[in-house]
Order: C-alpha cells, then structure tokens, then sequence
C-alpha cells in the first residue's frame, strides 16, 4: 500500500516532467532539452524544498496548519537580503553576486532563525502565542525589508526587487547547481532523521518520554528547515502557501503517518504539481504571469477548505 | 480621565509638528497661508481622519469577528477594495472617482461579509484560527488582485495603495476620508450595541438586540472607512489592530467608555508614524504604511510577550 | 526508588515549587494528592525531566537523574501527562508501539509486539487495536496512552491522573493493573484526586499544597479529618472499611 502511494506520486512527477520537456518543442531538441531541463531543475529543487521543509517544520510544531513561511522564514530571508545591500552597497552587491552572496545570506539567515525562532520555538506549548508572533513577526521583517529598500539608491533597489517577488524566470546557472547540492544533501540527512520525526510528531512531552533529547533534535532539524527556506528563497524569492497545499494533500493521500513515506511523497507530489501548473500556464494558457501565484491562491483555498472541513467532523 | 487628556495633549502637539514640518520651508505672509491651506493641513486632518476611522473600524470587526486578532488591513477588507479597484480600472477605465470610491466600498463589504461567514464556521472561534484564517483570505485576495495587475500592466498602479503614504495629499484630494470621520461618529452613537454584539448572538437575542442590524452596521462601518483609506492614501496596517487592544487594555472593552480614546490614539499613531516618515529620510519621505509595520508591528509582539507574566 | 531533593520551579516570574523533598519507596505505589494548583503535574514533570528544575535533583538510587543520557533514561522511566494531544492519525496499536522506541528505535521484534499486545489487552484495547486515535472517545485514548507507557516497560512509571475520563470498571483494571506492575518491583508514582481510591490502591501518599510538601506518609497518617481540612480548606469524614480509610465531604 505504502509503495504503491509512492510508485504513484513518481509516475505523476515523471509525467509531468516529460510533458513540460516535450510539449510543444519545436527545432532543435538538444538545445530546448537543455534549456527546458534547467528550468526542470530549478522547479523540482524548489518544490521539494518547500514540500519537505513545510513538514518537517509541522512536525517538530506539532500542528498541521503552520509553515515556515506562514512563520516569516522567508520574509527574514529577503531581510538579510535587502541589509545586505544596504550594508554592501550596490557595487558591493554586484560583485559578491551569485555564490559567495549565496553562502553569506545563508550563513547570516542560518544564524538570525536560530536566535529569533529559537526564542519563539522556546515556549512551543503556547501555541496560539507562537503563531501569532510569528506572524506578525513576518509582517515586521517585511516592513523593515521595505523600510530599508526605500533608504537604498533607486538604482540599487532594483537588485532588491528582483528578489522579493517570486519567479521563475531569472535563476541562475550556478546558484542552481549549489541549490540542487545543497537540497540533495539535506533531503538526504532529513531522511535518515524520518524515525526520529515519527517520534517528534507524537508533541515535545512524549518524545522527550521515548528518550529522544527533543531541544537538540528540533534545533538540528530547525538548522535544515532553515538551509531548505534558505535555498528555494535564494532561488525564487518568498513562496507563502504553497507548503501549506503540498503537505495537506500528502497528509491526504498517504494513509500513513511514517515520515520515511510522507516526506518524499510531498517533495514528488509538489515538484509534479508546480511542473503541470508551469505547463498550463507556458504552453497551454500561454500567460505570462507568475505561475506561483495560481498556486498561492490555490494553496490558500485549500487551506480554508481544510478548517471548514475539519469543523465538521 | 486621565489617558484621554494625555493623548489629546499628544494629538494638539503633533498636529501643530505635523503642521510646521515638510520639504518646502514655511516662511511668512500669504505663501505661508497658502502652503498650510493647501498641503500641510489637509495632510494633517488626512493622517489624523485615517488613524481614528481605522483604529475605530478596528474594534467593530474585533467585536463582530469576537476575536481581539482581526482587522480589517489584515483579514481582506482592503485586499477587496484593491480588488474592487483593479476591477474598475480594467471595465471602466475613466469612470469618476466617486464610483471607484463605491465599487471599491461594495467589494470591502462582500469580501469582510464573507470573512465573518467563514469565522462562524471554524471549529469552535479557536482564538488562533480567526487571524490565521484572515490572513490567508487576504493573502489569497491579494494574488488574485496581483495576478490580475499582472496580466494587464497595472503592478505600478496596485503598488501605490498598497502602501499607504499621504505625501500625495492636497486639497481636493482628500476629503473623502471626511466619510471616515462620519463613520466613526456614527459607531460612537451606537457603540452600546457593538458592545453587546461582542458578547455574541445569543447575549444579543437577550438583550433584545437584533444582531443581524448590528452586524450589518459594523459591516458598513468597517467597509467605508477602509474602502475610503485604501482610495485616498493607501493601505495602513495595524493601526486597527495595536490600537484597539492597548486601549482595551487601559478602558477595557465597553465602547461607549472606550472610543474616544481609541479613535484620539489611532489619529496620533498614524499622524506620529507620517512625522518620522518625514523626518527620517529628510528630505526624501518614507511611506506612512512602512513606518507603522515597522513600529505596529513590534508593539504587537512586545504585548504578546508582555502577556505572558500576567497570564503564566 | 526516586526521590526529590529540594527541587524548586518558578514559571511566569511566579514560584510553582518550593523546596520540594519527597521521596516515593521503591516497588510500592505512591499518591501524589492536593488541591488544584499545588504544583502536582509541575512535579511530576520534574521527576519526569520533561522540565529543569531551578534548584535541586531528582535521584534515581543513587544516581542524579540529569546526568544519565535521555536514551536510557526512557529504558528506566516513562511518564504520562494530561491532556496529551497526538496530531499524527494513528491507529491504537501504533501508538501503543511507540512504547518500545527506547528498547529498538528501528521496526518492532517480535519481542516487542508481543508487549504491545499484552499491554493493549491489560487496557482492554483489543477490539480497539486498528482504530485511529482521533475517532475514539476521552477514556479510549487515556487507555492508549497508558498502555503506550506500560509498553515502555520501565522501572519508573509517573502518571498523571491517570483515571482521567475512566468508569467505574476501567478505573478498577488500571489501578489493578498497577498494583500488580509495583508487586512485580516497579517504582509507580501517580496525581490522584479520588482519595478513596488513593487509600485503597497506594502504600505511600504526598500531600502538595502551595508548592511545598503538606504532609507524606502512609494513607492512615496522610488522610485524616484535620490533615485534609487543612489541605483542601474542606471538611471531610474519614471512615474505615476493610481496615482502608474512605473519605466523605460533609
């Protein structure tokens, strides 16, 4: 039954990824698979990112309604952005660009979540207070973030721009590869924490009672959840729902509640997702707006959806 | 008493700060009348109409939604009257500013009446649910305004009343938030019912009210006052949020004893916000909306710890 | 055997224990009883190093309990807390499995099932074993988590209140199932607000009020008509059946 959800969720991602190769290619093949296949790329580490940061981060919250999104992750991440920037200055900017701006914002946003949420994850029993502050705390580093644009030259505030909004359009070759690394790498050490999380997922109290030291795993597993934001961020700016819509459907269709099963059937069922979503959207609507944000509208309603719905049972 | 005299002291000075700062130097004579008649002044009554109507339009919905975590910047109310905007822009393009100003006022209203729908059908009114529920409803209202404004060309145009600033406010261009003031008269004159609605439906019934016309006047109220906000200077957040619950703090929650102080509160929040927007940069200007997600913001959280002595 | 030594918690700047010494005899059933708010599950919590003491140990024999790694910690002692909420969709028979996560972190043995299984039997779970936790009502899932921690198989055992939305007859199974499990050498310290049942079922009783220890001692020391009216601010009849006190409010 398991293998079967899984086989499943790989079937649909591979579908979609050969539609959105071959759909409507026309001339030379060797040309649009490399181009295509980068833009493939950038899609599946993305959506995989979201997917099994958004789970692992419900998990170690025991709740089923947050994501680090939702909690202001990335909205701290185009923070860094934004006073790096302005700290740097545009030419400096310009010239850590790619890489080494990468692995700073990263190391800088790794430091900043463990300070801010470690502080808010401190007291996880209050959650109604958790969430609120996180929230808002969203709302605040976002503000700063706009505060802080608005003290940058004109000309340097273009460079702020392209990365606080969500597209797909402009990634770039090498931050793609790093991200690729990177994600690969961490998926894999979340994977072999799946037990451990099955455990987590039972609430702070319990696990600490089956022997697992909760604080240091929570906190390891926080610094991947932060590396993971960090990268799909960097990649293709702030992305707020559409965590929410993956692991809700991944809850859904599982049938289990084994993380070695959910966090890979989330990742294959976003990436298919924001693949099919992207080919509607490039070659079949032929629109030429953002596809992510359909699916934050999407992922919203589903959201409410599943309140209603759990109201009346 | 005393609160309501400390923030009227505090309003008179801001106003007469608000009045004297500014890019061009206010020197003597005509010019000077001229330049107060036509700038400085309707962007102080602007400032200080938004912030009261606001903080006021505040703790109705707060009332109507029974939580003390909605508003209307936050839940999709101005999401809605952005949308309804969009909407004229795109069917209407040169259609007079009062109809844009009653299209968006429709679409404020739907959107805030579907939002109190949706909150009477989550399990139970959890306290955390309500905001969290708002905000992805405004968040989903918003991408759908995006989305369109996309399509179309019209981000620039979205941009500007998503971000709320007054550096734009002149005579004649103004005095619709005049209709915010009126609001907030109004729900002054029945702020016993908004009361008792915040006690609920049943409480309500008991007492004789008929809770359907409360709500369907606090509706109206939130609706205008924020569709007029979002039309004149922009969206500004968490003045109906901050304000509303510090005074319930000091006042607590009978309106009628209440709204004075939290309309005064709301005028001097957002007049103080639009001062330091225009100092801190001097002599470029920053945004009345960043500043008060900036300082709204950290206040918000500050209470929230806050609570935590009293209540652990 | 588990003993508290001047073990001191303060949260939200106000003090929830004071000095607390206690100590709960090895191989017997103690009753931690008190008024609401003594600070009972706030010492249990201690005990149970799901929180950190500002002052003062909790000893396991000999040994302070903060110094023996989590790991093993969970071998030799388990708690059950109120008010637990599980968010996983879990069947009982899952849930109860956990129990054994601390003996074998990977897939269950043999060995374990068959723990797993007497232990749901021991809370009359058999019928109940692939049901999802969420649909079972408030005494379904208090058995579960009890049987989750029987299943851990520990020297220690905390409970807090574990009759929690228990009837009549699984009241009686789990306060049996105990006394046999402490007969058996296992240390068993558990919140009780039934004192009638606290005389009959336990060996030892401490009495919390304010965050100190009121009175400790046997039942027939501890649950006496001036003991309680000073405990609860309540009068009480204390009569005897069966040689075991039974207390009546007036």
């Amino acid at each position: 039954m398991r293998v079967n959800v899984l086989l499943i969720a790989g079937a649909w991602y591979v579908a979609a990824a050969l539609l959105f190769l071959t759909l409507g290619a026309r001339g030379d093949w060797g040309f649009i698979l490399a181009f295509r296949g980068q833009k493939l790329l950038a899609l599946t580490v993305v959506a995989a990112a979201v997917a099994v940061s958004t789970m692992v981060f419900q998990t170690i919250t025991a709740n089923r309604i947050l994501t680090p999104a939702i909690m202001g992750f990335d909205a701290l991440y185009v923070l860094i952005q934004t006073m790096l920037v302005f700290t740097l200055g545009g030419a400096g900017a310009f010239a850590l660009k790619g890489m080494p701006m990468f692995a700073l914002e990263t190391a800088l946003m790794i430091g900043a979540a463990g300070i801010l949420f470690g502080i808010m994850l401190r007291r996880s029993e209050d959650l109604n207070r958790m969430v609120l502050t996180g929230i808002v705390l969203g709302i605040l580093l976002r503000s700063l973030s706009g505060l802080l644009s608005r003290l940058i030259d004109p000309s340097e505030y273009a460079y702020v721009m392209a990365s606080s909004y969500a597209q797909f359009t402009n990634v770039e070759g090498d931050l793609l590869w790093a991200a690729t690394g990177i994600t690969i790498t961490v998926l894999a050490l979340v994977m072999l924490h799946a037990r451990r999380l099955d455990v987590i997922a039972l609430g702070r109290d319990n696990a600490m009672i089956l022997g697992l030291e909760h604080r240091r795993e929570a906190q390891r597993l926080m610094v991947l959840v932060t590396l993971l934001v960090a990268v799909s961020t960097a990649l293709v700016g702030p992305i707020v729902f559409f965590g929410l819509l993956v692991s809700a459907i991944a809850y859904q269709v599982a049938g289990t509640w084994r993380h070695a099963t959910l966090l890979p059937l989330s990742a294959l069922i976003g990436a298919g997702m924001l693949v099919v979503c992207q080919t509607l959207f490039e070659r079949v609507l032929d629109l030429q707006s953002n596809v992510l944000v359909v699916v934050e509208a999407v992922g919203g309603l589903v959201f409410i959806l599943l309140l209603i719905r759990r109201a009346r049972t | 008493m005393r609160p309501v005299l400390l923030v009227a002291g505090a309003l008179t000075a801001l106003f007469f700060l608000s009045l004297a700062l500014g890019a061009g130097r206010l020197g003597t004579g005509s010019d000077a009348v001229w330049l107060l008649a036509v700038s400085r002044l309707p962007r102080t009554a602007a400032a200080m109409l938004a912030g009261a109507g606001l903080a006021v339009a505040g703790v109705i919905m707060q009332m109507l939604a029974r939580n003390r975590f909605v508003e209307p910047a936050t839940v999709g109310t101005g999401q809605a009257a952005g949308l309804g905007l969009v909407a004229v822009a795109l069917l209407a393009p040169g259609a007079p500013l009062w109809f844009r100003m009653l299209v968006a006022m429709a679409s404020a209203l739907l959107a805030t009446a579907g939002f109190l729908a949706l909150v009477r059908r989550l399990p139970f009114r959890d306290p955390l649910l309500v905001p969290l529920t708002g905000i992805v409803y405004g968040g989903i209202l918003a991408a759908v305004t995006g989305f369109i404004a996309y399509e179309n060309d019209l981000l620039q145009y979205i941009d500007i009343w998503m971000n709320g600033e007054f550096s734009g406010v002149m005579l004649g261009r103004y005095e619709f938030l005049w209709l915010a003031g009126a609001a907030t008269l109004v729900a002054y004159a029945f702020a016993n019912r908004f009361t008792i609605a915040g006690m609920g439906e049943e409480m309500s019934l008991s007492l004789g009210l008929s809770y359907g016309q409360v709500m369907a006047l606090g509706l109206a109220i939130v609706s205008v006052v924020t569709a007029v906000t979002v039309v004149t200077v922009g969206m500004l957040p968490f003045v109906g949020l901050v304000v509303p619950n510090i005074a319930s703090q000091l006042r607590g929650d009978h309106l009628r004893r209440s709204l004075p102080l939290l309309a005064s509160a709301g005028a001097g929040l957002v007049l103080t916000c639009d001062i330091l927007g225009r100092i801190i940069w001097y002599p470029y200007e920053i945004p009345v909306g960043t500043i008060l997600g900036v300082i709204g913001a950290a206040v918000f959280i500050w209470m929230l710890q806050g609570r935590r002595a009293d209540a652990g | 055997m588990i003993r508290c030594q001047n073990l001191t918690f303060s949260a939200g700047g106000k003090r929830i224990l004071d000095a607390v010494t206690a100590d709960a005899p090895p191989g017997r059933i103690t009753a931690l009883v008190g008024p609401n708010g003594a600070g009972k599950s706030t010492l249990l919590g201690l005990m149970g190093r799901l929180k950190e003491p500002e002052r003062g140990q909790v000893m396991l024999g000999a040994e302070d309990a903060a110094g023996i790694p989590r790991p093993i910690f969970a071998r030799r002692l388990t708690a059950l807390r109120q008010a637990t909420r599980i968010t996983p969709r879990l069947t009982v028979c899952d849930l109860v499995g956990f129990g054994r996560y601390p003996h074998n972190p990977g897939h269950l043995t043999k060995e374990d099932q068959r723990i797993v299984e007497a232990c749901m039997t021991d809370m009359a779970l058999d019928d109940l074993a692939d049901r999802q936790i969420d649909t079972l009502s408030g005494g379904q899932q208090q058995r579960a988590l009890i049987a989750m921690v029987l299943a851990q198989e520990t020297e220690i055992l905390l409970l807090d209140e574990p009759l929690n939305n228990l009837d009549l007859s699984h009241a009686r199974r789990v306060m049996n199932n105990l006394s046999a499990r402490s007969r058996a050498g296992r240390t068993i310290v558990t919140v009780l607000h039934d004192l009638t049942i606290a005389a009959r079922f336990a060996d030892h009783v401490v009495a919390l009020k304010d965050g100190r220890v009121h009175a400790e001692g046997s039942p027939d020391e501890v649950f006496t008509p001036e003991v309680l009216r000073e405990l609860y601010g309540a009068e009480v009849e204390v009569h005897r059946i069966n040689g075991k006190p039974v207390i009546l409010p007036i």
